[in-house]
């Protein structure tokens, strides 16, 4: 009886000390909160998708415009707790064909690798500090390809901006591992959706290193939204990889046993 | 009521229809590689009829399908290279060819299968399902394909594996011709076996492998005919020729590897117990990588490992108390650039084998290699004696499809 006296008094003083929180927060919200804020309300708007998959054409160009293709295809696991599960398994250039890499994310701490190199058959962990190299010699580093944790950054609120007629919270995220290659990244998030359109990337030397533009978004089962193409472009080597995405299929029922050691060989 | 003998018929045409209604539809996929290599060696052939230069073309298509949504599949990889000097590395393989099912946690392999256990970079020890295709390259990392049957449990506390082998293969070794060979050629066509049931004795192997946080963990015990033979010298028409003698073994292995950070630490070891002399054996050590060596995208890495032969002198491999110095430099470009150069050092001789390897995609579909070994200080006592006037470097082309 006292038990459930208290459950019910705790519960109704915790209600009012939350009612008072958002009140006086509403009003008086730091620059990291709100932008904490904007980073969980987009989480929380991409949350129950379980799984997907996609083909991935990747057009690496240099200086002169020469270009190079890599393809491969992604399936993604949904982890509630943790950060997502992730599969590429590369089919171009050819001579790679087969490799696989397994990311399990992390929402702290590394994340754990494991790349599969086929003509050996054997199944390799990997230090997963190399987030900051890029992927497949492309202008993508490692950390841009894996699963974006809230967690793995801090934030700040920076203005708010109309570009190209669509109203936008410019926020900063500054890496929470001292192994990124970046100082800080400067993120455009649309109003309406919580979807980026613009990422500024910052080298350890805090110059203005890459851009990220996020491109013909898609929306799939009504809620989650996909760029269909991404485009990052490298200002100090004028360098630039495209990312063309093909169809997301979602809900394969993809499970554990899709994302461990032993499946990344049968991926393909 | 199905009588046996319809249930067997059954049985038996079931794979049969599969992969033929596979080859039917067609859906499967073709990939694979030509190459093209030649090997310049630095000094005159020690031995008759040996050549100072080799050329050879080889291919590996591989062909494989997906049935019943993915849940099975066929894979079909044959491999045949043409050396123009040595008729013993002029040699066609069944790499793989094998049924695969999954049924739950259940996976079901039946075939000729390529299987790699191990963690190290400069020897590998516990890696003992395929037989090593010695021919191909003298680091001993080509295998030929493995007749089986493989039933794996992937479960959230590991994976057990358990392997049956029905048929042995025979390690391949350079001919009269062909460079890279002790002074008196191993005879392969005539190979003693200490099982009266010679290469059809079945081996088993099991085997747990887990990950545990920044931990990599693999146990295994194999019980059979060694893939590793001891090399027994016998007259042949008034010349000595060597003739590979396969024990029987039981082999318990453990391989290790901790990821922390920029460094990975490995280890396997082994016991192998048979009639001759039990012995351990173990390679451990260390790569640590610099990531964005001076700013730029290319990785350096770095390797050490020290190897261990309780045999000592009479060890079958030149591995009995050496230390590996290896260096890794991954530009991280477009053409896929790396280069690894190392070198495996007695630690009581100091003879030396040292070895660069490098390669670069040209193209879209194509890749040079290069490879350089030199062995040096080779005394009369070392194993690898005999190879002493066999520094080469090879150059070879390859073009994917």
């Amino acid at each position: 009886m006292i038990k459930q006296v208290n459950i019910k008094t705790g519960a109704i003083v915790a209600g009012f000390l939350l009612m008072v929180s958002t009140l006086v927060g509403a009003s008086a919200e730091t620059p990291e909160e709100k932008g904490l804020a904007i980073a969980l309300e987009a989480e929380r708007r991409d949350q129950g998708f379980s799984d997907s998959r996609a083909d991935l054409k990747m057009v690496l160009r240099n200086k002169r415009g020469e270009a190079a293709i890599r393809t491969m295809r992604s399936k993604v696991l949904e982890v509630s707790e943790d950060g997502d599960k992730s599969i590429f398994v590369f089919d171009d250039p050819r001579d790679v064909k087969g490799t696989a890499l397994l990311t399990f994310a992390h929402k702290s701490g590394e994340d754990d690798q494991w790349l599969y190199l086929p003509a050996l058959k054997r199944v390799k962990r990997i230090a997963s500090k190399n987030k900051s190299g890029p992927f497949m010699g492309s202008e993508f580093a490692y950390e841009d390809m894996s699963s974006q944790e809230v967690d793995k950054y801090e934030y700040r609120y920076l203005r708010e901006e109309v570009v190209d007629g669509r109203a936008m919270f410019v926020i900063e995220q500054f890496p929470v591992d001292k192994k990124s290659g970046y100082t800080r990244q400067i993120i455009w998030i649309g109003k309406e959706h919580y979807r980026p359109f613009r990422v500024d990337y910052y080298d350890r030397k805090h110059t203005h290193l890459k851009t990220l533009t996020f491109l013909d978004y898609k929306r799939y089962l009504d809620k989650y939204w996909r760029a269909q193409k991404m485009d990052m472009e490298n200002h100090q080597t004028g360098k630039s990889t495209t990312l063309e995405w093909g169809e997301f299929i979602f809900r394969n029922g993809y499970t554990d046993r899709d994302f461990n050691r032993n499946s990344l060989a049968k991926t393909r | 009521m199905i009588s046996d003998k319809h249930l067997k018929i059954k049985l038996l045409l079931l794979p049969l229809a599969s992969l033929l209604s596979c080859f039917a539809i067609a859906q499967g996929e073709w990939s694979g590689s030509v190459s093209f290599d030649t090997r310049v060696f630095s000094s005159d052939a020690l031995y008759e009829n040996q050549d100072d230069q080799n050329f050879s073309v080889a291919i590996e298509p591989e062909f494989y399908v997906d049935l019943k949504e993915g849940d099975q599949r066929v894979v079909f990889s044959p491999f045949f290279r043409y050396e123009v000097n040595d008729d013993e590395r002029t040699h066609a393989d069944l790499r793989e060819l094998y049924w695969r099912g999954t049924f739950g946690d259940l996976e079901i392999k039946a075939g000729a299968v390529k299987v790699f256990w191990g963690v190290t970079e400069s020897q590998h020890l516990v890696d003992v399902i395929n037989q090593t295709d010695l021919v191909e390259n003298i680091d001993a990392e080509d295998k030929l394909g493995q007749p089986m049957i493989n039933l794996s449990w992937v479960k959230n506390w590991g994976t057990v594996e358990l392997f049956v082998l029905p048929y042995f293969r025979e390690r391949t070794f350079a001919g009269e011709d062909g460079r890279l060979r002790s002074r008196f050629v191993v005879d392969t066509d005539h190979p003693l076996y200490e099982s009266g049931a010679e290469e059809n004795h079945t081996d088993f192997a099991v085997r747990w492998s887990h990950w545990i946080g920044d931990w990599d963990i693999g146990i295994a015990h194999f019980t059979g005919t060694s893939r590793e033979p001891l090399l027994i010298p016998a007259l042949d028409n008034g010349g000595v020729v060597l003739l590979p003698y396969y024990q029987q073994i039981d082999q318990t292995s453990l391989d290790l590897q901790a990821t922390k950070g920029d460094w990975l630490w490995k280890l396997e070891a082994i016991y192998n117990q048979n009639d001759r002399e039990d012995y351990i054996a173990f390679v451990g050590g260390f790569e640590y990588t610099i990531v964005g060596v001076n700013d730029s995208t290319s990785d350096l890495g770095f390797l050490v490992e020290y190897h261990y032969d309780d045999r000592d002198e009479n060890a079958t491999t030149a591995f009995e108390n050496d230390i590996f110095i290896g260096a890794r430099w991954v530009l991280n470009d477009v053409q896929s650039t790396e280069l690894l150069a190392g070198a495996i050092v007695d630690a009581d001789s100091q003879a030396s084998f040292a070895s660069i390897e490098a390669n670069r995609r040209l193209g879209q579909s194509w890749k040079v290699s290069l490879e350089a070994r030199v062995l040096s200080s080779m005394d009369k006592q070392e194993l690898l004696y005999d190879l002493r006037g066999d520094d080469y470097i090879e150059l070879q082309i390859a073009r994917y499809f």
